[in-house]
């Protein structure tokens, strides 16, 4: 059951062979034993999801079932879940239970599916290896020593742990396609207005986009049905027409250009990494598709971009936390400013702060055209990039990350470097573009590799077959992790 | 560009985080690090590049001028750090 697809795990209950509120406590048990080791979860109450499965019963045995009906998933703590506590891994809102529910969560709820559990993250989504979190660093479960990725570590480690089914996660800069990669897990970021961000806790509200985190594309499809649409409440949802993600999933590759853009390719790349994608490279030739050199000549300078425009973004949104609709304030203090000052910098950890103070400095009065204006310009030429090359190719691949997972404190006493790591999924967010992580293979050490796929806008559908297809005729997706203390 | 002790203390005291001493220094260190990396963006002569500041060009939708929303005080207030008679309390601001 652990393995199960949400497909097969929709027709066991279906077909009353396992009820919801069994296949939750199997989770719980699961988490129970095995989170200590990991720390995938922030916050789990077996009492609320119970009590959601026994409504999924009976709502299955009144016949009024949809599709994910009692499948428990794990949400990210970034999306506000009433009467959860919605933290987003920071102590300044360690004690905040949600006042009412993000889109996502209202959507799953709507569907009947069981909320398993909040999970770990970078505080306020900020970091690539989950070692910000007030709540401790997630561990990578092929191998606790090192990280899970970032930002939606929690949930990846969950996902591949088996600690759940499927998660939820969030991508600005590749946080849920880096941590995918890292663990061996499937992941999508869709284009950028697909996903309502309404109650999901804002970090860079032009780049910020929720998506699915699970084990098969399939699944992903499956989740992307209940997730996506239209949301009037968030100002930047798209209006387009509900889509079925899965429609796709059983069109042949034959004739699918796939692009390689060569600066993926170039210094940089672990070695162990760049054999398992030339590897799956490979199997797509045999199922059919043909490869193109393509060129992204602006991907350099993604990286200084991002890091000029997401600070801003932060630095603007995060002015919220005050101290006094919500959230920490300081025990002690004296006049208005010195509260603010106070509970602010208690409040926040260190990579927040400092990603405040980034972006605080790129908005002030004499920097902001050198600095914010620029980096804006540039983000128009990297969008370029894409365009041009989608004229070439039907999707474009590469490596997800640069190298498999590294150590815990290996980058954390390093920013830059750390920001390095992000430099093949950062464009994708910038342009706005849908991408994906698909498990490839192991490297040296035997930790997993991710493929990325990037598509054009509203490709989701085409890559998620692209994704399946492989994963018909390969089974790196379904490896796991031996776990200690498992039994 | 090279960033100062004093910048740095203008900007925190801008974002509003307080800040020591030593603690200033260190952001100081990073800081700098990360301002060495964003300069390559200089290089780039982007004259006559319109700013892209969204990736979708979307037009801010309007709504009915109706109430949408009901009255949630209650539950909006019961996550405040210091609530009293329906009103947040802060610090003294007029003498």
């Amino acid at each position: 059951m652990l393995n199960a697809s949400l497909k097969e795990l929709s027709a066991l209950l279906a077909g009353k062979k396992i009820s919801s509120f069994e296949l939750t406590q199997t989770f719980l048990k699961r988490i129970n034993e095995l989170n200590p080791a990991l720390n995938a979860f922030i916050t789990v109450d077996a009492e609320k999801s119970l009590a959601q499965a026994r409504a999924a019963d009976e709502r299955i045995a009144a016949g009024q079932a949809d599709l994910l009906t009692g499948i428990p998933f794990a949400q990210k703590d970034i999306f506000c879940a009433q009467d959860w506590l919605s933290t987003c891994g920071s102590k300044m809102l360690a004690n905040f239970s949600a006042p009412y529910d993000a889109h996502v969560i209202e959507q799953f709820n709507r569907a009947g599916a069981v909320n398993l559990g909040k999970t770990n993250m970078d505080e306020f989504a900020m970091g690539s290896s989950n070692e910000t979190s007030f709540f401790g660093k997630v561990k990578n479960p092929w191998d606790v020593s090192r990280v899970p990725g970032g930002s939606s570590g929690g949930s990846a480690a969950a996902v591949a742990a088996r600690l759940c089914p499927a998660a939820t996660g969030t991508d600005t800069g590749g946080s849920i396609r880096q941590p995918a990669a890292l663990v061996g897990i499937t992941g999508l970021k869709p284009t950028y207005g697909t996903v309502s961000r309404y109650g999901m806790i804002a970090f860079a509200s032009s780049l910020d986009q929720a998506g699915p985190m699970a084990r098969s594309a399939e699944d992903c499809a499956l989740m992307m049905n209940v997730m996506a649409g239209f949301d009037s409440r968030d100002s930047t949802s798209l209006e387009r027409e509900k889509e079925d993600y899965t429609r796709d999933l059983n069109q042949p590759l034959k004739g699918l250009r796939i692009g390689l853009p060569k600066e993926y390719f170039a210094e940089g790349l672990a070695a162990d990494v760049a054999k398992a994608v030339e590897a799956a490279l490979s199997e797509y030739r045999k199922l059919g598709a043909e490869t193109v050199d393509i060129s992204l000549p602006n991907t350099r300078l993604s990286i200084p971009v991002y890091y000029v425009l997401a600070p801003a973004e932060a630095s603007s949104n995060l002015a919220r936390y005050d101290g006094v609709r919500y959230g920490y304030r300081a025990p002690e203090y004296g006049d208005l400013t010195d509260m603010y000052q106070k509970s602010r910098a208690q409040g926040f950890g260190p990579e927040v702060k400092r990603r405040i103070m980034i972006g605080t400095y790129v908005l002030s009065a004499g920097y902001y055209d050198a600095y914010y204006i620029q980096a804006q310009k540039l983000r128009r030429l990297i969008a370029q990039d894409f365009e041009t090359a989608f004229k070439q190719c039907d999707v474009i691949m590469g490596p997800t990350a640069p190298t498999t997972a590294f150590k815990l404190g290996e980058k954390s006493d390093d920013p830059v470097s750390m920001y390095l790591s992000d430099i093949y999924t950062i464009a994708v967010n910038l342009a706005g573009l849908p991408g994906m992580s698909v498990p490839c293979g192991f490297g040296d050490n035997g930790l997993p590799v991710g493929l990325q796929i990037v598509g054009n806008y509203f490709a989701e559908a085409k890559m998620l077959n692209v994704a399946h297809q492989y994963q018909l005729a390969t089974d790196w997706h379904q490896r796991m992790p031996l776990l200690h203390g498992e039994g | 560009m090279s960033l100062t002790l004093d910048d740095v203390k203008r900007i925190a005291h801008l974002a509003r985080i307080e800040v020591g001493e030593s603690e200033a220094q260190a952001y100081l260190a990073q800081l700098s690090s990360i301002f060495g990396l964003v300069e390559e963006m200089q290089a780039v002569d982007t004259s006559g590049i319109e700013p892209m500041a969204h990736a979708q060009d979307v037009v801010l939708r309007l709504r009915e001028d109706v109430v949408s929303e009901p009255n949630r005080r209650e539950a909006c207030q019961a996550v405040a750090p210091q609530v009293e008679a329906g009103l947040y309390l802060v610090p003294k601001v007029i003498e």
